[in-house]
């Protein structure tokens, strides 16, 4: 290393074609998961670089002289501006980094360009995580560091050592690196990002629900196999039926489409809470919206979100990454028994013109003088005695949307029947808005935590009663209990829609699905999104108390001490003397016994000159003194030389008799 | 290594046969017996050993920061998993560079003389004695071209290190630095050792000396006489260069230490007197020296016996490999002290 410091022009390739494919190969697996996210030419130029420069290893050619690199430097800049229309931003950055790294492959000499390579291969491991952190990918790329570790070891080597023996050293020093890492990444202080810029919305950022809803045009959604979110509840969860998750709010409805105030509606509603309180601990996924999810109803609102006035819990800014959250429900209430007048007013509004037939349903209805509870009753009542169906995919609706649904194809899903419902509601004067939201969930055994996907999106209605306030109606539920107790899967049977593993017949598939979303749930929980909330959280339960951000730098720095103790002890364990050699034993037992003759052998004289000089001195001896000090010489310096060598040397040495 | 090519390995790679410990106080057993050489050992004890990052490790610190910042602005949990678990990589390499120099015993090797304008040769002997190989442990000597070495476990190699020298006279070594970056790179550590360690530097030969004084018995070139072989004259002591058959074995063996048997041709065989009051005064005192070093070399070469004379020194008539050390090193140190 220190004699390599040479002028960089000029420089002579030192590097053996061991290390340059041993690297090579290395960052070739390090930049494979990349392969598919870069243009094709990138990938094609990368694997061109790296089987060139291979090849001209292995034939000991010259490499490319730098002002041809320069050159491709630069056409490759422009290709990824052409190719990205920008030079930064995450996916140009990624791919201006793989094209570095494989011209300054190109140019890899010496043993300093191969550990800058090495360094920059370590770098674009963290590059991969930007695109995925799944365990697999996880796995996958700390195999390539240990490789990359492998090139580190070889940098420093002599000659030519064994692949096998370098990543064998590799993985003993990843594993004592490993208790560091595990200190380091619980207890360093951790800060919440961005620090510069804001991350792009990740690729599955995405929601099972919107905030307008329009019944007749079908739904994918409630399809979806995909993790709205876990829930940790406390020992007694409440029952399934009464599992409903609210999010959005709708109250405004143009005849065709129910949409959420395009503005929160920003104050402090008036709650009255009762029953006992549910925690619930959350962990969401992103949507890239800023609605949050809790039992109906929250009772408060978590840090950095807050509640609107309908109950809404909206975080401060959209949700893109996993978030974490505890929250308090009320399973009884009275919501707003004195609603301000205008948002009544909202909740009755309907366009003139749209759902003629529905509308005169309620009318006559309203005529009949029945009270806002016996309306509802009466709706619900229809629903569950005409004949409705339940479905996933109900026929899509022609012009009046509700007027077709109510009277001809009687045939849909939770928006179909809350949409209709609170028409028929408003229609006959009862304020009603829709909420949506999830219902359900399902219990995961292992994990003790109730999962809830998209496909348990939701959507029932809430009316306004004087002097009870808001009464949640679930319109489904008068339609398919099973729905509400046991999910969608439940609801169908035998139908197709919902994806294979959502059906419920398949004990030892679900059984298997439990404990890997068990696995993704601590993966999440404990690597993707430990958070300095997390941190602060995880570090008071232990300590048992509060925990201050120099508590937990004090906890690091004696963690850390610890362990480079315990390290340094282990690894210096093996730099002590080593117990005597059985062999030098008897040799010097052997050296004493002629001394005692007269022969005394010199600190520095090794057992060939010995043998001569003293053959000279006993001639009587002289065979058995060189057959010793062979057996000796043999047993010290030669690899292959086995227990039955010692032993003849003790015997060779008390059969000696000088006298 | 073979264990008849060179001498030094063959010897006993285990330092119980130990003779001084400069350093560290002795934790073995009262077994160290001979104090016969005045060697002292250095012991490169954990206390001894300095360590900084290199420019490497630096640049992998440089390139964690990057990474940490990284994983705080993307939220990438496996990404602060990734830069903790380098970082502690690096921490274990610094363990790893600092036991690769723990526990080695230096001890100081013979050196070559060397004509000054030539350079000597330290060799300087690590010991390992323990059952961890160490892997490129570097040897650095002020003048010297650094060396690298591994040594193998329970094992012990010789560094020869050369070294430049412009000034005749006694000569000490240098400090011998001893550092290493094994095995990552990442870190250096190093620590020094002061060895007691000496030799001498002959003056250098004059270029184009005249020929050889005439012997004072028979005048002209006649005087050249092959040294007898058959005559034993009697022992004295080893030194350097002596042929292993001249050894005396039998004496040595009463005596303890190692003897060489002397040869001459016989009493009163012509000699050659060197003697620096024959060299002309004008020419000062070194070059003088160096003429007489000249001729040495050159009544060496034609085998021819003689005798020097200096102020305050004389040595008897001789020739051979220890008659030619001895004047050489009078003349070496001659008006030193």
């Amino acid at each position: 290393m220190a004699s390599d410091k040479r002028a960089g022009r000029d420089r002579v390739v030192t590097l053996s074609p061991d290390r340059v494919t041993g690297l090579t190969a290395s960052l070739a697996l390090v930049l494979a998961p990349h392969a598919a996210r870069i243009p094709l030419w990138m990938a094609i130029l990368a694997a061109a670089a790296m089987i060139l420069r291979t090849w001209l290893a292995w034939r000991g050619q010259r490499l490319p002289r730098t002002w041809m690199l320069a050159v491709l430097t630069l056409f490759a800049a422009l290709g990824t501006w052409m190719s990205y229309g920008v030079i930064f931003g995450r996916d140009a950055a990624v791919a201006l980094l793989i094209l570095m790294l494989c011209l300054k492959l190109m140019e890899m000499r010496d043993t300093r360009d191969a550990m800058v390579l090495v360094f920059l291969a370590y770098f674009t491991v963290i590059t991969n995580f930007l695109y995925s952190q799944s365990i697999p990918m996880g796995a996958y790329l700390l195999g390539c560091v240990w490789t990359i570790t492998a090139n580190l070891l070889a940098t420093q080597r002599a000659g030519r050592p064994r692949v096998t023996g370098l990543l064998r050293e590799s993985a003993v020093l990843l594993a004592q690196a490993a208790p560091l890492m595990l200190v380091l990444f619980l207890l360093f202080p951790r800060v919440q990002g961005p620090l510069w810029a804001l991350p792009q919305a990740g690729a599955g950022g995405l929601s099972g629900l919107s905030d307008a809803m329009s019944p007749g045009s079908l739904s994918s959604l409630s399809l979806s196999d995909a993790v709205a979110f876990r829930v940790e509840l406390g020992a007694n969860p409440p029952k399934a039926d009464t599992l409903y998750w609210r999010g959005p709010v709708l109250w405004d409805f143009d005849g065709r489409t129910w949409r959420a105030p395009g503005n929160d509606l920003v104050g402090q509603a008036e709650l009255e809470i009762g029953g006992t309180p549910i925690r619930q601990t959350i962990t969401l996924e992103a949507h890239d919206m800023r609605w949050l999810f809790a039992l109906d109803v929250p009772g408060g609102a978590p840090t950095s979100s807050y509640l609107t006035l309908d109950l809404q819990l909206r975080a401060a800014r959209p949700v893109r990454e996993r978030m974490r959250y505890e929250v308090t429900s009320f399973p009884s209430y009275r919501l707003a028994r004195y609603e301000v007048p205008g948002l009544l007013e909202r909740a009755l509004h309907l366009p003139p013109s749209f759902n003629p037939r529905s509308r005169q349903l309620a009318e006559s209805w309203r005529e009949e003088g029945l009270a806002p509870e016996q309306l509802v009753q009466r709706a619900l009542a229809m629903f569950r005695e005409q004949p409705f169906v339940y479905t996933l995919t109900p026929p899509v609706a022609a012009g009046h949307a509700v007027d077709d649904f109510l009277f001809v194809t009687r045939r849909g899903f939770c928006e179909h029947y809350a949409a209709a419902f609170a028409f028929l509601m408003r229609a006959a004067g009862v304020p009603t808005r829709i909420v949506t939201g999830y219902q359900g969930g399902t219990l995961n055994p292992v994990g003790k935590y109730l999962v809830v996907r998209q496909s348990d999106a939701h959507a029932w209605a809430e009316v306004w009663v004087e002097g009870r306030g808001w009464i949640r109606v679930d319109p489904t539920a008068a339609v398919s209990p099973l729905r509400i107790e046991r999910g969608a899967a439940a609801a169908l049977p035998g139908v197709g829609a919902v994806p294979l593993l959502g059906r419920v017949d398949n004990d030892w598939i679900k059984d298997l699905r439990f404990a890997m979303d068990m696995v993704a749930n601590g993966w999440n929980q404990w690597v993707l999104d430990y958070s300095p909330e997390r941190q602060m959280n995880m570090m008071s339960r232990f300590a048992g108390g509060h925990v201050s951000w120099r508590g937990i730098s004090t906890a690091l720095v004696a963690a850390t001490g610890i362990i480079v103790a315990i390290l340094a002890l282990i690894a210096l364990r093996r730099t002590r003397s080593a117990p005597a050699d059985p062999a030098w034993l008897l040799w010097q037992a052997f050296s004493l016994k002629l001394a005692k003759h007269g022969v005394a052998r010199a600190l520095n004289e090794g057992p060939q000159a010995f043998a001569i000089r003293a053959s000279a001195a006993l001639p009587g001896h002289a065979n058995a003194i060189r057959a010793i000090a062979a057996l000796y010489a043999r047993l010290r310096y030669e690899a292959h030389s086995g227990p039955e060598d010692l032993a003849n040397l003790e015997r060779a040495i008390r059969s000696l008799r000088l006298d | 290594m073979t264990p008849w090519s060179d001498a030094w390995s063959t010897t006993s790679p285990f330092p119980e046969v130990a003779t001084l410990r400069a350093r560290a106080p002795s934790t073995r057993s009262s077994r160290t017996a001979s104090s016969s050489a005045a060697h002292a050992r250095v012991t490169l004890t954990r206390r001894s050993i300095y360590i900084v990052p290199t420019r490497a490790g630096l640049a992998l610190g440089a390139t964690l920061a990057l990474m940490l910042a990284g994983s705080i602005n993307y939220n990438l949990g496996l990404g602060y998993v990734l830069t903790f678990l380098l970082a502690g990589l690096g921490v274990v390499g610094m363990l790893h560079t600092w036991r690769n120099l723990a526990g080695l015993e230096v001890t100081p090797g013979r050196a070559t003389p060397a004509f000054a304008g030539g350079r000597i040769t330290w060799r300087i002997r690590i010991a390992n004695s323990s059952t961890l190989t160490r892997g490129s442990v570097g040897l650095w000597m002020e003048g010297a071209t650094p060396l690298h070495l591994d040594v193998p476990a329970r094992d012990e190699v010789v560094a020869t290190l050369d070294v430049p020298v412009s000034v005749r006279g006694r000569v000490r070594a240098a400090r011998v630095r001893i550092a290493t970056i094994y095995p990552l790179g990442l870190f250096r550590a190093w620590s020094h050792a002061a060895l007691a360690m000496d030799t001498v530097v002959y003056p250098t030969p004059e270029a184009s000396p005249p020929t050889l004084p005439a012997s004072p018995g028979r005048p002209g070139n006649g005087g050249r006489t092959r040294i007898g072989e058959d005559e034993f004259s009697g022992v004295r002591d080893y030194q350097p260069g002596d042929a292993p058959a001249r050894i005396a074995w039998k004496a040595m063996a009463r005596a303890d230490t190692v003897l060489t048997k002397q040869f001459s041709g016989g009493e009163g065989g012509a000699t050659i007197r060197l003697d620096l009051a024959d060299v002309p005064h004008e020419l000062g005192l070194e070059r003088a020296l160096s003429r007489l070093t000249a001729w040495v070399t050159m009544a060496e070469d034609a085998r021819v016996r003689y005798s020097l004379r200096l102020p305050g020194r004389e040595i008897p008539p001789g020739v051979g490999p220890a008659h030619r050390s001895r004047c050489l090193e009078a003349l070496a140190l001659h008006g030193q002290r």
